[in-house]
Order: structure tokens, then sequence, then C-alpha cells
């Protein structure tokens, strides 16, 4: 069978298989429709943080963005693990304790304000929605390259299946299709990876493999891959080439930005108990910790692999996939030196970076780009570092099946990331704008009418985020992690630990973290983009570790604020110390 | 009795987020350099910490923090019980 059909048939079981998951488990009630009606298994809860969690970008991109920042990509391993530490320690089992809906209740209540619950669902709204249009991207890709769909009818698939399962099923729905999606995506990213560390290293463990030495030699793959990588002009490999100060800022912005998201927050108020919520946060950082630990071994797999492939071969005789993902345009080659032969080395391709594709083909059959080549280096081929998971088995010549399965496994990531964003998105606008601010008056019935009406809508603007995808995509990744961390994490965190933060402060913090990081990051990555190198920045800091410093500021406006004003009023005190008992 | 509880709470998870911070930013960016020259394997150690044993620690610190705190929550009850 060919790998099309393979893949067709991958992806419209896994389909099936969420819609009749969906069906078996719709919500009935708002208290279903939010969380599952405190229902799920601790066990089951962590699989379906884990694949709530890893998204089209831990799935599709993360491996490819390390194989090409070589240690330097470690921010992403430890800033997206180390976060549930915090979660597990500092949050989830207070605030299901708590036991309320959403992220923006807890904020509201234990600040006795509907001003600093606003506050709060402007930064969730905002965190969310940024998230969504890189899953829509996601799906886009995955089926334009494997299923040869128009992008557009590809997105609307992905929204259609959405549809069904989170507006009718709500956190349950979701919940239950979430655990399936997880042992798809893990099952995907395995399979590839195991292969692929036998036919390199001769050892079946992908964690261990990166560590051993190449088969039919006694080299160890990382020293052949610094040796490779030095000389063709990068930094070698295992070093660093960012500054300390600026990858333990980032580290810090994605670890306490993964611990203040908010989809991630509300799925420790699912399950039965405090204790769960402990255990639920354990075994959902096993989930993820299996693919997160995989993943710079597909890396350093993927970098040695791809220059082995293509480097001094002859565009005519260069592998299919090179050619498959030059036709979508994520590759470009131009023959700087007309040699025919294709060189791969340090620095950029084209002037301007990215390809601008014009009609025809060249000399050896390559596309013709407009853009000039880059005579500042010997390099040739442009390659789009989101390519390299979906690649990687064809790369290594593994069989059909296992190239249709990362298909379905990235789809898997995407859909379910985009399902618990959306009913988070839904879920603050339908209970904490209207059922708690706007009309308190409404029934149960008619809340969760709403809610499933913004989910509707709440996909309706996603999928047009996947026809028409802003181009900054990449860029508000930082500012979702930023604001995460600068806004909501601090107003979580003295919301238990300190009892005398009064809500003047707490709402001073959060719009200090909100103002400062947001000023920054668009300072430096959208107005005065030439200007955004490590010689201008605060401390060396770049604008995706800036968050660290917006929560540093937060804590210390909110503790100054507080002081001037009264104390909260004795029940606040009562509840604090009620979600501080187990 | 109820702040005894918390005191310990406290304790329990200020030691793991030491070994927290020193698992990830410590071995793995500030020290990474230093214990580079070391070596397990393939792997350079600081490297390792970076991109692999820092993962494994996070998992078992979250294992280690519930086996504490339901060991203190059973204290817990037990002790409120004795009173009432």
């Amino acid at each position: 069978m060919d790998t099309q059909l393979l893949t067709y048939i991958f992806v419209g079981a896994s389909f099936a298989l969420y819609i009749g998951i969906a069906i078996w488990s719709r919500a009935s009630s708002t208290n279903e429709f939010y969380i599952a009606g405190k229902g799920v298994h601790p066990i089951a809860n962590g699989m379906a943080t884990a694949a709530d969690w890893m998204s089209a970008a831990s799935f599709i991109s993360m491996a490819g963005l390390i194989a090409f920042l070589g240690k330097d990509g470690s921010v992403y391993l430890m800033g997206w693990t180390g976060g549930y530490v915090l979660l597990a320690l500092l949050l989830a089992p207070y605030l299901r304790k708590f036991g309320q809906y959403t992220v923006p209740d807890f904020i509201g209540t234990r600040y006795y304000s509907n001003a600093a619950r606003l506050v709060a669902v402007i930064c969730l709204i905002f965190v969310s929605f940024t998230y969504v249009a890189g899953q829509m991207r996601g799906v886009g890709i995955v089926f334009s390259r494997f299923l040869e769909v128009d992008i557009n009818l590809g997105v609307i698939i992905g929204m259609c299946i959405v549809f069904f399962y989170a507006v009718l099923g709500g956190m349950k729905g979701i919940t239950y299709t979430q655990v399936a999606q997880y042992c798809v995506l893990i099952f995907a990213y395995l399979v590839p990876a195991i292969f692929i560390s036998i036919l390199m290293t001769g050892n079946p463990i992908p964690q261990l493999g990166f560590g051993d030495t190449l088969v039919n030699s006694d080299v160890y793959l990382l020293d052949k891959l610094d040796k490779v990588t030095t000389e063709l002009g990068f930094i070698a490999y295992t070093e660093n080439a960012k500054s300390n100060i600026d990858i333990f800022c980032i580290t810090a912005a994605l670890m306490f930005g993964t611990a203040g998201l908010p989809h991630v927050i509300v799925r420790f108020f699912t399950v039965p108990k405090v204790s769960d919520a402990r255990k639920s946060a354990g075994y959902a950082l096993i989930f993820i910790a299996i693919l997160y630990s995989t993943a710079p071994a597909v890396s350093a797999f993927a970098r040695m692999n791809f220059i082995d492939s293509v480097q001094e071969v002859q565009y005519k005789e260069a592998p299919s996939w090179f050619k498959n993902w030059e036709n979508i345009g994520l590759i470009a080659w131009k023959d700087k030196n007309n040699d025919q032969l294709i060189q791969y080395s340090s620095g950029n391709a084209l002037e301007g970076v990215k390809p601008n594709f014009a009609d025809g083909r060249g000399v050896s059959g390559e596309r013709l780009v407009n853009n000039n080549p880059d005579l500042t280096s010997t390099n040739e081929v442009y390659i789009d570092r989101d390519i390299m998971v979906l690649a990687n088995p064809e790369i290594a010549k593994l069989p059909g099946w296992v190239v249709a399965l990362v298909a379905a496994g990235a789809l898997a990531a995407a859909l379910s990331t985009a399902a618990g964003l959306l009913l988070v998105i839904s879920a603050s606008i339908s209970h904490d704008l209207l059922k708690k601010t706007f009309m308190p008056q409404i029934t149960e019935k008619q809340e969760l009418f709403y809610a499933r009406c913004s989910a509707a809508v709440a996909i309706f603007i996603a999928g047009l985020f996947g026809i028409y995808p802003p181009g900054f995509v990449a860029q508000v990744v930082a500012f979702a992690f930023g604001l995460a961390a600068a806004t909501i994490f601090p107003a979580l965190l003295m919301g238990i630990f300190y009892k005398r933060l009064n809500k003047e402060g707490a709402i001073a913090g959060m719009l200090a973290g909100l103002v400062i990081t947001s000023a920054y990051i668009i300072y430096f990555k959208f107005l005065n983009v030439h200007m955004n190198s490590a010689d201008n920045w605060f401390l060396g800091i770049s604008p995706e570790g800036f968050g660290f410093v917006g929560m540093i500021i937060n804590f210390v406006v909110a503790l100054c604020v507080s002081f001037f004003f009264t104390k909260p009023p004795a029940d606040i005190y009562h509840l604090v110390d009620k979600i501080r008992q187990p | 009795m109820h702040n005894n509880y918390w005191r310990s709470n406290l304790k329990i998870v200020s030691i793991l987020l030491i070994i927290w911070f020193l698992v990830s930013f410590g071995f793995g960016i500030i020290w990474s350099d230093f214990l580079d020259q070391f070596q397990i394997g393939g792997f350079k150690l600081g490297f390792w910490f970076a991109q692999q044993g820092s993962i494994y620690f996070f998992v078992l610190l979250i294992f280690v923090y519930i086996y504490l705190m339901n060991k203190l929550d059973k204290k817990h009850k037990d002790n409120t019980e004795k009173e009432s």
C-alpha cells in the first residue's frame, strides 16, 4: 500500500475514534461541561493533561528547533517540564481545594474584586488565542503535506472535529478524547525514534542511544555531531551560543509561564480530591517526560541524518523528501557556486532568509526563488525547522506506515491542545464574563447554552487563524508564556501563600507585569525588529526571557502597593486558611 | 495544629524546590560548562543535565512530594481525630 493511502486510513481511523468517544461522553450540566463533574481518575487526567499540554509545537516543532539550536534548545526541554514541579508543589492542590470552575474565578474571589477577575480574563483570552493560532497552522501543515489536501479544507475538517467534541462534550468529552489522543501521539512519536535509534546506534532506547556510539564505529554520536557541525561553521552541537543569563531567563519564563497557563491549571479542577490533584500532576509529568526526553535524541539523530543525506549530493540525486518539502515551500536550494551539488553550512542561503518562490525550475530542476543569494556565506539550503519531525521518518527511510502514523500523531497533538484551549476560552466568557459579572441572573441551562455558543465562536475564530495564518505566530509564542508568567502566575502564588495581599496590590501587580512585559516584547519584536539583538537588550535578556523580569516586577509592585492599602476582609483570611488545609 | 501542618508543608516544598533549582538552573545552566568536563557514556555531564537529567529529576521530585504529603495528610488527620 502506498504511504498516501495508509495516511488516509490512519488519520481517518483516529478521527472516527475521537468522534465515537465524544458521543459516548457528552456533557449534560455546567459542572460536566467545565470540569468533567470532578470525576476523572488521576491517571486519565494525567494523560489528558499531557495531551492538552503537548501541542503541535511540542510534537512538530520542538525537536526540529533543538536539532538546529543544539544545547541552546535545552531551554524548551527544561522550561516546558520544570513548570510542572511548580504546578504540583505550589498551585494545583490549593486551586483544587478552592474548587471552582476557572482560573479568573479564583483570582476574582480571592481578591474580592470583579476588576481583578476581568484583568485575569483578558490575560487568559490573549494567551489562549495566541496558542490556538499555532495549533491551526500545525493542522494545516500536516494536511497539505501528507494528505495533499488544500490547507483550507484541512483546517475546516479539523475545525469540524473539534467543534463536534468540544461543543457537545465540554470538558468531559475533551478529557476522554485527549486520553485517546495521548496514546496516538506518544506511539507516533516513539516508533520512529526507536527505529532511528536502532539504525544509527544499535540501541533501541533513544534516550540512551544518543549518548551511544555509532553503528560499526567506536565514535560517540554526539562527538561526531560536534565535529561535523564545527566543520560546517556552526557552533558545536553540545555547546551554548546564547549567554547564560539569557538561557536562565528564557528557561524561567517558560517554567513560570507553564505553571500559569490557564488551560493546564484548569485540568486539576477535574479530579475528585486534593490528593488526586497532586497525583495527576505527577502522572502528567511522567507522560510528558516520555516525549520530552525522547525529543533531544530525535533532534541529534535528525541533525546528523540531515547533514549526511544532503551534503555534497547532486540536486538531481537528492532524496525525494527534499523535493517534496521544496514543493510545498519549506525547503529551498540556491546553487551559489553552480556546481549542481547541495552545500549546507552555517549562515543564510538567501537574502531576507525566507524564500519567495518564482515560477519555473532552474538548471538542475530546483524551484527558482526571487531572493538574491546571501553571499556572506556558502550555505545553499534554506530549511524550515518545523519540518524535521515530520520529515525524519522519510529521511531515515522508514516504511510508509511509520510516516502515516506520524501524520496521525501530529494531528492528535494539535487537535487535543486546540480543544483544551477553546474550552478555557468559552468557560471564561460564559462563566466569568456573563454569569459572574454581567448577567448574574441566568440559569444553569442558559449558562451552558452560552458556553456552547462561545466555544463555537472561538472555534470559528481559531479556524480563521488557520486559514489566514497571521505571520507573527512564532513571535507571539514568547508573548503567551511571558504574559502567563508575568500576570497569572504571581497572582495565583501570592493568593495562596501571602494572605495580606489585597486587591489593590494584586491588580497593580498584574497590570504592571502585563504592561511592562508587553511593551518590551512589542518594542523588540514588532516596532524595532532591527534592534532585536543582545547589545540592545535589558541586561542581555531577550524578549523570550523577559516574562521572568515581568514576573519579578509583578511581585515587587504587588507587595509595595498592598502595603499602602487596608488588609483584605476577614472572610478572605478564612478562605485562604481553608484552601491550605488538606 | 493547623499551623503545624502548614509549616511542615512549607518545609517540604522549600527543600524540594531547592533541588528543583539545582538540577535545572544550577547543573543545566549555571555550572553546565564546568560539568561538561565530566563524561557519562557519550554525554558531557552538563549537556546531559540540560537535556535529560533535569527532566528525570522533575518527575522524581513530584513523586517524592506526593509521598511526603500523603504521609503528612494522614498524620494531620490522625491528630485532628485525637483532638476531637
